[in-house]
C-alpha cells in the first residue's frame, strides 16, 4: 500500500440520517472492529480529513455545509457515501425536504449501501475508497508537477 | 568535539526517536483500550502523507510562524544536547511556545483562536515549575550548565525528587496528555475541533507533529539529565527511567478525563508549590 493508503484520516458527517448509520461508524472504532488498526483515524476536522463519511441524504438545511466541508479538504480527496438514504435518498427520496444522495450536492467515489450499512460493509468501502484516493494521488502530484514547471 | 556530536545526534534522530515513541504510545494505548493499535511506524506514514497533501494556506505566515516553532525548539534541545545552561534552554523553549500560539492565531477559525488561549493558559501552569527546576538543579549541583550537572558524583534526584515528581506532571502537559490536552488532543473529538490545529493542513501540521517530536526528545532529556551523573552506569538508568515516565504519561493518558482551564492552572500550581517549592526551600536550609 502507498502513503495514502497507509494512514486515512475520516471525517464523518452526519447529513440527515436517523443515526442508526452513524452509530456503525462509531462502531467500527470500538475495539470489536478497531479501524486504527489500518492507520485510520477519525478525525473531526476537514482540514486534517482524506476521507469523507457522509450518511444520510441530503436536505436544504445541510447542502451548504456538505459542500462546505467537502471544500474545505485538501487534495486528494474521496467522498464515501454509507447507508442507503446518502446513496440515493432511501425511503425518504420523494419527501418534499430531501434533495436525493449525496452525489445531488458532491462527488461520490464510493457507495455503502445498507439500512442500517454493518461495519463489516464500511470498513470494505473505506479500503475501496483508499484504492481511488491513491489513483487520485497520482493524478494530483501529476497535476501539481505540470503547474510547477 | 562531544557537543556538536550530540547535538548533531539530536538533531537527525529526535524525529526518528519521537516518531517511534509516539508509534509506541498508540500502539501501548490502543492495547489499554482492547483494541490492536496501529503499526509502531504508524506516526512515519502520517508524516508521509501530510507531506504530499495539497497545502492548504489560510494565511501567509502561518508555515513560517510553524517552522519557527520547529527551529526553535530544535534550538532549545540543542542546547540541552550541547550542555549548554539550561535556564537559556527553557527560555528558548517557551519562545517556541508563543510561535506556536500566534501561528493557531493568526487564522481566522475559532476554535483555533480558543486553542491559542488556552495554549497560554497551559504555559502559564507549567512556566513557574520549570524555572523552579533550573534554580533547583543549581542548589543541588552548583551549576546552570548542563555539562556540570552531569558530571556530579551523585545523581541530581537524590536531592531533588520532588522537582522531578512536579516535572512528570507538567510534561502531561507539554506531550498533550489528558487531563491537560487542553488547547488540542491527539485524540479525536476534542470539544474544539482540533484546537491550535484546527486550521492547519498537509506540510503544515507535519511540520507541526516534528516539531513536536523534538519537543518530545527534548522533555525526556530533561527527565534524564535527574539521573545522570559522572559513571556510566547512570546512562541505562536514565534510559530506563525515561521510558518509565513515558509510560506513566500513557497510562495517565488513558485513565483520566480532560479537565477545565481553571482546574488545570490550580492544580499545577498547588503541585509545583508542594513538590518544587518545598523540595527547593529543602535544599536552601540544608544547604
Amino acid at each position: 500500500m502507498k502513503k495514502l493508503a497507509k494512514s486515512p484520516w475520516l471525517l464523518h458527517y452526519d447529513a440527515s440520517s436517523c443515526n442508526g448509520c452513524d452509530i456503525e461508524v462509531l462502531a467500527c472504532t470500538t475495539p470489536k472492529y478497531d479501524i486504527e488498526r489500518f492507520g485510520i483515524i477519525n478525525t473531526g476536522d476537514p482540514f486534517q480529513a482524506d476521507i469523507l463519511l457522509i450518511t444520510g441524504g441530503v436536505n436544504s438545511q445541510c447542502e451548504q455545509v456538505v459542500k462546505q466541508l467537502y471544500e474545505q479538504m485538501p487534495n486528494p480527496k474521496v467522498v464515501v457515501a454509507v447507508g442507503i438514504c446518502a446513496c440515493t435518498g432511501g425511503v425518504f427520496k420523494d419527501c418534499y425536504n430531501i434533495k436525493g444522495g449525496i452525489d445531488t450536492v458532491i462527488p461520490v467515489d464510493v457507495y455503502v449501501p445498507g439500512c442500517a450499512a454493518r461495519p463489516q460493509a464500511i470498513i470494505d468501502g473505506v479500503v475501496k475508497a483508499l484504492e481511488i484516493l491513491e489513483e487520485k494521488r497520482q493524478g494530483y502530484r501529476e497535476h501539481a508537477g505540470k503547474g510547477e514547471s | 568535539m562531544m557537543p556538536v556530536l550530540s547535538v548533531l545526534a539530536y538533531l537527525l534522530l529526535a524525529p526518528l526517536v519521537g516518531g517511534l515513541l509516539d508509534g509506541l504510545d498508540r500502539r501501548v494505548s490502543a492495547r489499554m483500550q482492547g483494541r490492536q493499535g496501529p503499526p509502531m511506524l504508524q506516526p512515519f506514514y502520517d508524516i508521509k502523507k501530510l507531506f504530499t497533501k495539497q497545502m492548504i494556506a489560510v494565511n501567509s505566515v502561518q508555515m513560517l510562524l510553524n517552522l519557527s516553532y520547529l527551529v526553535f525548539l530544535a534550538v532549545a534541545g540543542s542546547m540541552l544536547f550541547a550542555g549548554a545552561d539550561i535556564l537559556m534552554c527553557l527560555f528558548i523553549l517557551s519562545t517556541a511556545d508563543m510561535f506556536l500560539v500566534m501561528a493557531a492565531s493568526s487564522d481566522s477559525s475559532p476554535f483555533s483562536t480558543l486553542g491559542a488561549g488556552r495554549e497560554m493558559i497551559q504555559m502559564m501552569a507549567y512556566e513557574p515549575l520549570t524555572l523552579l527546576m533550573a534554580v533547583g538543579f543549581y542548589l543541588a549541583t552548583g551549576s546552570f550548565h548542563v555539562g556540570d550537572i552531569i558530571r556530579q558524583p551523585h545523581s541530581a534526584v537524590l536531592v531533588m525528587p520532588g522537582f522531578l515528581l512536579g516535572f512528570i506532571f507538567i510534561t502531561a502537559i507539554k506531550l498533550r496528555k489528558s487531563p491537560f490536552d487542553l488547547s488540542t488532543s491527539h485524540h479525536a473529538h476534542q470539544e474544539m475541533v482540533k484546537g491550535i490545529t484546527t486550521e492547519m493542513a498537509g506540510p503544515t501540521l507535519a511540520v507541526m507533529n516534528v516539531a513536536e517530536y523534538y519537543e518530545m526528545v527534548l522533555m525526556l532529556g530533561i527527565v534524564a539529565l535527574f539521573f545522570l551523573n559522572e559513571h556510566w552506569w547512570s546512562w541505562p538508568i536514565a534510559i530506563v527511567a525515561c521510558l518509565v515516565v513515558y509510560l506513566l504519561e500513557i497510562l495517565w493518558d488513558n485513565a483520566a478525563a480532560r479537565v477545565k482551564w481553571r482546574t488545570l492552572l490550580d492544580s499545577c500550581w498547588v503541585a509545583t508549590l508542594l513538590t518544587g517549592g518545598l523540595n527547593g526551600l529543602i535544599l536552601m536550609l540544608v544547604r
